[in-house]
């Protein structure tokens, strides 16, 4: 399989970590004090590095097959997870996921919360805070990064996907100093999940022992499968005489 | 002991999600799948996609009839 599905499959699921994780930098950076945000980013960053280094290559020890067996199970389940949230909030059966309103929420709560030094951190609150959200949305990247690298043997062109999403959110986020609201995140979210599931689904049955009709060519399957699946799941939750509005994100308070 | 815990729920929150019943199913059918193809000798390259989207439909069902 060529590496551009594995670059732009994790560039998508990247970027939208990378946007959750700017709207918290941003509300800490510029509520609180940014040389705080910054250490506590860099502290974060720190971490998930370890976290690579340590295994990424540990994970790429095990036999192919027992590797797609546990990374096809946990990306399927980590997928499912993405779809059903996705579909639910296109479908208006939960809240939009709201970068406006989500930086209102920090905030106001970064406003509120008392100036305490520690150490060479001035601002306890700023570092935790952007150490908090770099860490916990970079973990779900790590996650991407690792599993789908470690399945196509490709390390490599899955951290070029992840780092080009993370430039481009960081970038855009400098530009407009603004959490990026715009961004149709639960129509990222969507596309994102049926990569997972499906490429989940392929290695996962691969690792049991399955032999798909037509090897690789079977993803070209699979993929719309999953996707027009959702798509019709999408059709009938959507309530009666409501606008057809699939999976594109209409935040109302933004 | 608490930290230990919420170390733990992370965990399951990050790996499991919203919904356990997603996980079991995928899980039992990647082992229904690899009985069917080294005990009986069938290529079930079919089982796990099937199970896989039922267990959404069955999830999103759950969900819309509990909101």
């Amino acid at each position: 399989m060529s590496a551009l599905p594995l670059i732009l499959t994790v560039f998508v699921a990247c970027a939208v970590e990378a946007i959750e994780a700017l709207t918290i930098v941003l509300a800490a950076g510029l509520t609180r004090e940014w040389r705080s945000t910054y250490q506590g980013m860099a502290a974060a960053l720190a971490v998930l590095a370890v976290i690579v280094a340590a295994v990424g290559p540990a994970i790429t020890l095990l036999p192919l097959t027992a590797l797609r067996l546990v990374v096809g199970a946990l990306l399927a389940i980590f997928g499912l997870q993405w779809l059903r949230k996705a579909i639910l909030r296109a479908t208006g059966h939960k809240s939009l996921h709201d970068e406006a309103s989500a930086y209102l929420r920090e905030v106001t709560a970064a406003k509120e919360a008392v100036t305490e030094s520690r150490g060479r951190v001035r601002d306890w609150y700023a570092f935790t805070l952007a150490f908090k959200g770099v860490l916990l949305e970079g973990l779900e990247v790590v996650f991407i990064v690792i599993t789908f690298g470690a399945n196509q043997r490709d390390v490599g062109a899955a951290v070029i996907g992840a780092a080009a999403a993370v430039l481009v959110i960081v970038v855009t986020g400098i530009a407009v100093r603004a959490p990026l609201a715009r961004v149709p995140e639960n129509a990222m979210k969507f596309a994102v999940g049926i990569m997972l599931t499906a490429f989940g689904t392929f290695w996962g049955a691969e690792g049991a022992g399955v032999s798909w009709p037509g090897h690789d060519a079977a993803l070209l399957v699979l993929v719309p499968v999953v996707a027009l699946v959702s798509l019709a799941y999408m059709a009938v939750l959507r309530p009666r005489g409501r606008a057809a509005a699939p999976v594109t994100d209409k935040v109302v308070s933004s | 002991m608490r930290r230990l815990k919420s170390i733990g729920a992370f965990w399951y929150d990050f790996v499991v999600g919203d919904d356990w019943r997603v996980a079991v199913a995928v899980v039992a059918a990647l082992a229904l799948t690899a009985l069917l193809v080294h005990a009986a000798g069938v290529n079930a390259w079919w089982l796990l996609p099937a199970c896989v989207l039922a267990a959404l439909a069955w999830s999103l069902r759950r969900a819309t009839t509990k909101s």
